[in-house]
């Protein structure tokens, strides 16, 4: 089991896995574990709050239990349903029998053979390795009843199912919910978690993210994607991008072989790193070489 | 391996006295914090430590921050509060906006204001001179302001990133009454109720799961559909009094919970046009201003509404104008370039929309002519003219924003018109 006694060990459990963190998303994290209260993440597309979750059940070695929201999400796709076709197979079977005890049998039909699991009530089941991780990703899409749903879930860690009874987490998940912020989650909700707003990350932390996420990089051509995605960031664009663009981006380019970053390289895999049109023809032309040379020369003196 | 803490407070109550006080100035600066909360805090800081101040900073703010827009105001109080050697310094800045040179050299930062006032609790801020040669303006022109202008005179007149907080609630509180409501739409798609007509395919497809055994009969009503509020507001110099104003205005509109529109889209044009949607969306009215005041270049130049509604007819109005949108056009029709061209594309505009209003803050005059070549070229390619010079026709245009029939003024200006 590894040791989580400080925030020092939560960022190198992280960094093992080969997720960057900062001091202020590992304390943020560090936290969470130690007071067993859900981790609420929100921020812009493609900082990383899903891969966070992916991280920490890989370097804790626990089962990672992922629940995409929708519009629409109902209970009983998110937490779950009864098996009918096999409970109709099975009092079919027992009618052919000729052995039907209407007692046995309702108590047979609605037990845990018949029921079909969904995320929720899977994470509060043991697991051998420790309390699994529940990510409860893009939770803005869902509709206000569900999130209202989730409160007693999260606060108390069971669930209730009519037929059964209240199962209970014996141990409770660590929960980790994200938002790209689309709309505002209830008060109500943000307030039995602990919130972090996950930033874009400053030029050194998103080398060090570039190095563990694209090691085949060179360290020269990391640097000015790096720097010309930063800048990209200062500028007026409609959809800033995150740092899996840079990621990608830096992957397309390792794809094409390219050494060094020039605008006919930009202009042609631009859409890597910006995803609407206005954006992409914004740079088009001068405007992609003047980023350009404003990153090369806040380079110049490192 | 997650243990739980029993709650108990850490060897030293000052410290936790001192959160709890910390987190009564966040809860006077506006962050909702309630009990709760602190407890949480206090256990957290037991559980990381108070070691380094960074780690103490990123664990009160784990657990007192929940909005994106509050990091500034907690970043600013947290310095102010666990004592930064430069507060003296900043606090004067915040406090004395009056006094010029203090204001010049280093502009009081978004949020501070609020935050010093919150750590003074009631001390209020010396009040700030009004600027002498507008007020002389304003009273020529304001001969028929009804009285709640006064107090909508008084913050349009203000910085409007550095409001206080008395400000800020009074803004808040004559914003919240500007909401505007939208009816649905009638629409033949179904959504999901506890009574109403009998949803058949929904019926058969629950059927189908159980083996093709009806368990209940599934009911629908129809599904309510909003349409988009698409506003353009201008923001050249002979309109500055009102822009500013208005922005106010389409940020509460933006971000009105329940009001009904499916999207609001804003955009503003002096020169050029641009979409400020995305800065309206961020929830701190003074965060949002700043960032649609950067992001639009021309504030208080000239007027193109010409070019301006061309380039919003050739970039945006495919994408935002989808499925019926209302526009609500605010400018006083003072335009630089030719009618001709201004009236073509507005009849573009106007066949594209379900409806478009006309805001016009020049129409607060009783004599009011339809005189100048670009509201001549607008006038008809408009449902609904109306003034927009104050809250109370701000209202008005509230109460009747989804009549179809609603003309305003539209009428008496067409036949002034034509006389003319």
């Amino acid at each position: 089991m590894n040791d989580l006694s400080s925030i020092d060990a939560v960022q190198d459990l992280l960094g093992d896995q080969g997720y960057i963190c900062g001091r202020a998303l590992g304390t943020v994290v560090f936290l969470a574990l130690r007071l067993g209260r859900p981790l609420f993440l929100e921020g812009e597309a493609g900082v990383g709050k899903t891969e966070i979750a992916k991280a920490l059940a890989a370097g804790l070695g626990r089962k990672l239990i992922r629940l995409q929201c929708y519009e629409g999400l109902d209970a009983s796709s998110a937490v779950y349903e009864w098996n009918f076709p096999a409970q109709m197979i099975a009092i079919r079977a027992a009618e052919a029998a000729g052995t039907v005890q209407a007692d046995n049998l309702t108590q047979d039909l609605f037990s845990d053979r018949y029921l079909i699991e969904r995320p929720l009530l899977e994470a509060m089941r043991p697991d051998e390795q420790g309390a699994p991780i529940l990510l409860i990703d893009e939770l803005d899409r869902t509709d206000a009843p569900f999130e209202a749903f989730l409160l007693e879930a999260l606060s108390d860690f069971q669930v209730t199912i009519p037929e059964i009874g209240t199962i209970k987490a014996p141990e409770p998940p660590i929960v980790i919910l994200t938002s790209n912020r689309t709309r505002e989650v209830h008060d109500a909700l943000k307030r039995r978690c602990l919130y972090h707003w996950v930033d874009y990350p400053d030029f050194t932390r998103e080398m060090e993210i570039l190095k563990a996420r694209a090691p085949e990089a060179s360290e020269a051509l990391s640097r000015e994607v790096v720097a010309f995605v930063q800048h990209l960031r200062t500028e007026d664009l409609f959809k800033k991008p995150g740092v899996a663009e840079t990621i990608d981006w830096a992957k397309c380019l390792l794809a094409l072989d390219v050494i060094n970053l020039s605008p006919e390289v930009i202009a042609d895999t631009l859409g890597a790193v910006l995803k609407y049109q206005d954006d992409i023809a914004k740079l088009h032309g001068s405007e992609a070489k003047r980023i350009l040379d404003q990153a090369k020369a806040s380079l110049e003196p490192a | 391996m997650v243990e739980h803490i029993p709650l108990e407070l850490p060897e030293d109550p000052k410290l936790a006295g001192n959160i709890t006080h910390f987190a009564r100035a966040l809860r006077r600066a506006g962050l909702p914090i309630g009990p709760g909360r602190v407890i949480d805090a206090i256990r957290a800081v037991e559980a990381a430590g108070v070691g380094n101040k960074r780690d103490f900073y990123w664990t009160l703010h784990a657990c007192f921050v929940n909005r994106p827009e509050h990091r500034r105001i907690f970043a600013q109080l947290f310095r102010l509060y666990w004592r930064d050697p430069r507060y003296l310094e900043h606090m004067m800045a915040a406090m004395l906006p009056a006094i010029r040179g203090v204001q010049e050299e280093r502009p009081a930062k978004p949020a501070e204001k609020r935050a010093a006032e919150a750590l003074l609790d009631g001390a209020e801020a010396p009040p700030r001179d009004e600027e002498v040669h507008s007020s002389e303006e304003e009273t020529l022109i304001e001969v028929d302001a009804s009285l709640t202008m006064s107090s909508a005179e008084r913050l349009r007149s203000l910085d409007f990133e550095q409001m206080s907080l008395a400000e800020m609630a009074e803004a808040k509180r004559m914003l919240a009454r500007l909401a505007l409501p939208v009816k649905p739409l009638l629409s033949r798609r179904g959504l999901a109720a506890p009574r109403g007509r009998i949803d058949a395919a929904r019926t058969l497809r629950q059927a189908l799961r159980r083996g093709g055994e009806i368990g209940g009969l599934a009911l629908k009503k129809p599904r309510p559909r909003y349409p988009n509020l698409v506003v353009l507001c201008d923001i050249s110099g002979s309109m500055s009094q009102y822009s500013r104003v208005i922005l106010h205005f389409l940020h509460a509109v933006s971000n009105a919970r329940g009001a009904g529109w499916a999207k609001v889209h804003a955009f503003t044009f002096g020169t050029r046009l641009t979409n400020i949607t995305r800065h309206l969306a961020t929830r701190d009215v003074d965060a949002a201003l700043a960032a649609a005041g950067s992001e639009a270049q021309d504030w208080e130049g000239g007027t193109r509404i010409g070019a301006s509604i061309e380039a919003f007819n050739r970039d945006w109005s495919r994408r935002v104008m989808g499925q019926g949108a209302v526009v609500l056009l605010i400018t006083d029709g003072l335009d630089r370039d030719a009618p001709e061209n201004l009236a073509r594309h507005m009849q573009r505009l106007h066949l594209s929309a379900r409806r478009v209003i006309w805001l016009n803050p020049l129409l607060r005059w009783d004599g009011f002519a339809p005189k100048a070549a670009g509201i001549r070229a607008m006038l008809p390619h408009v449902d609904s003219f109306r003034a927009g010079h104050s809250i109370a026709s701000l209202e008005e245009l509230a109460a009747v924003i989804t009549r179809p029939d609603d003309m305003g003024e539209k009428t008496r200006l067409m036949a002034a018109l034509r006389q003319s």
